[in-house]
């Protein structure tokens, strides 16, 4: 309690005694410090560092051919964080000479006491003999620290907005497994569940993933929008899941379809359950609207080619969702 | 006399299975759901060419006979004795040109490559450690008790409602991983020590936050009496 009650009369004293900074005689309240350029140099550094690491996060946010961004972002900020602590502890330990206050008085009205402590607080700064180059090391580590820490703003929109439409799918594209190679419309058998990336796209972007499935071509519903999206049975729908964008995983695919529930494709996180015969229509769980539903076609070869881009947007629902559709 | 001759040999050799015996019991049995011959009907699916691999796994799983239509089949106890089920096998195998019963060899598969292919494509249902779980109307069966023959059936076949898996999504020889990874997962050697059911992250989770940060409080309190006293 003491201890915070001096911190906080020492730093009004430090704002007031600036303003009005008496001549005060030659006579050292302290011992003269005993300089340390070595330490000195060494929290200056370390200033720096933290500054130049607190400088890579936004370099990394915006750079989009770093791989793994995610961990060297955390790295890039713990560490900033790591070499300021650090600096400030090295200057704390030995460059700023510290007294202890140990004796109570009254605030306020006791010129000689304030101006006891202003000379303190002033005096406390002669351990730097480079005071200017440790401040610009202190402002910009913390400067930019707090670009770093504002820069994931910037994901709002609506700069990077236009990738939630954008996917790589585009008329005539040939649908690939996960090993690049074709998918043949021959290959893909009823009751199986299949992945498909286009063909020389990347794998990771949120458009990119499909869900393949042959259903018998009387189930198929498919009307408005994706009227026609199939290809002699053959449905592909963003793997996305729209409730919170896990991959969809499951295929509840029947052996005896009199007896049994309805093929689905359904979602491990939270069970959305969609209907692969009707458009991608929600029939159970939390998922808010279907899944996107691409259109394919079946060129001379037999291979599998999209037709356009998806009917909706792919991933997880976000405000606005259906304000537009993904450019054709 | 031919027949005769031939109820001489089946007494001679009980243990080989026919298709002659296996009708008989098909038509004890199954002949109600699934039709004369196996033909099939409004209420079961038709039994020609699903071959001897069908008819293995659902006989010696106890999968049918089911105890009424519409329920989903569950591991259950054998209701036929083994010569039954042999015979059986053999009836059905003899309705059309389906597949035999496949011989997985696990001991020629990868472990790691198990785990892969079990994780793409298994574990959505049955959980990463082939506990089981749920789906919308259908429960992924625990695949505590599967056998590796068993196991290859039902990645080909494709039980109730899970897909099926041709050979060229899971060749044979990732098949033989992937039940090396199955058969790891019923007996695991569970390093870190207590199991907590292995049933994911949440029991884990329960026990850091019950167990561990309650003992980090303990410790920080008798680090805390010990400067004060």
């Amino acid at each position: 309690m003491g201890k915070a009650r001096d911190a906080l009369l020492s730093g009004a004293v430090l704002l007031l005694g600036r303003r009005r900074r008496l001549p005060r005689p030659d006579a050292h309240l302290l011992p003269p410090p005993a300089q340390q350029p070595r330490a000195e140099t060494a929290a200056i550094a370390l200033l720096f560092l933290a500054a130049l690491c607190a400088t890579a996060f936004p370099v990394i946010y915006f750079v989009d051919a770093i791989p793994a961004k995610t961990q060297y972002l955390g790295l890039s900020i713990g560490l900033a964080l790591l070499f300021l602590a650090a600096a400030l502890v090295v200057a704390a330990q030995s460059v700023i000479p510290t007294e202890e206050l140990a004796h109570e008085y009254p605030p306020d009205e006791h010129e000689a006491d304030e101006e006891y402590l202003a000379g303190l607080v002033e005096e406390s700064g002669k351990g730097f003999t480079r005071r200017g180059l440790f401040k610009l090391g202190l402002f910009s580590a913390g400067g930019a620290l707090g670009v770093a820490a504002l820069i994931p703003a910037v994901s709002f929109g609506p700069l990077g907005v236009k990738e939630f439409y954008g996917t790589p799918w585009r008329k005539g594209r040939r649908l690939v497994d996960e090993n690049d190679m074709p998918l043949r419309a021959s290959d893909i058998q009823e009751k199986a569940l299949y992945t498909a990336f286009p063909e020389g796209a990347d794998k990771e972007e949120q458009g990119s993933a499909l869900v393949v499935v042959r259903l018998p071509r009387s189930s198929l519903t498919l009307s408005g929008r994706v009227e026609g999206y199939d290809a002699d049975g053959i449905v592909a729908y963003s793997k996305l899941c729209t409730h919170a964008g896990c991959a969809i995983s499951l295929y509840r695919a029947p052996l005896f379809a009199p007896d049994e529930p309805r093929p689905a494709l359904v979602c491990p996180c939270h069970y959305s359950t969609f209907d692969p015969a009707d458009g991608g229509s929600v029939t159970f769980g939390p998922a808010g609207r279907p899944l996107p539903m691409l259109p394919l076609s079946i060129d001379g070869k037999g291979e599998l080619r999209a037709r356009g881009n998806f009917d909706d947007p792919v991933g997880p629902s976000w405000w606005g969702v259906r304000e537009r559709r993904p450019s054709p | 006399m031919k027949r005769l001759l031939v109820i001489a040999l089946l007494l001679v050799l009980p243990g080989v299975a026919t298709a002659a015996n296996g009708k008989q019991v098909y038509g004890r049995y199954c002949v109600k759901c699934h039709g004369p011959n196996g033909a099939g009907t409004s209420i079961a699916p038709s039994l020609r060419n699903v071959g001897a691999l069908a008819a293995d796994f659902y006989l010696r799983t106890g999968y049918m006979p089911l105890k009424r239509t519409g329920l989903q089949p569950r591991r259950s106890r054998l209701l036929l004795s083994k010569e039954q089920i042999d015979d059986l096998i053999a009836y059905v195998a003899s309705l059309g040109h389906g597949p035999p019963v496949p011989k997985p060899h696990p001991e020629a598969g990868n472990l790691s490559e198990g785990q892969h292919v079990f994780a793409t494509n298994c574990a959505g249902c049955h959980q990463i450690m082939a506990r089981g779980g749920y789906v919308t109307h259908a429960v992924p069966p625990p695949l505590g008790d599967a056998t590796a023959t068993e196991i290859a059936e039902a990645v080909r076949i494709g039980p109730y409602v899970m897909p099926r898996f041709s050979a060229k999504q899971i060749p044979d020889a990732q098949l033989n991983s992937l039940i090396r990874y199955v058969q790891w997962t019923q007996k695991p050697d569970d390093r870190g020590g207590w199991s907590l059911g292995r049933i994911g992250p949440v029991p884990e989770g329960l026990v850091t936050w019950f167990f561990g940060a309650a003992a980090l409080v303990a410790v920080c309190l008798v680090i805390g009496r010990r400067l004060h006293g």
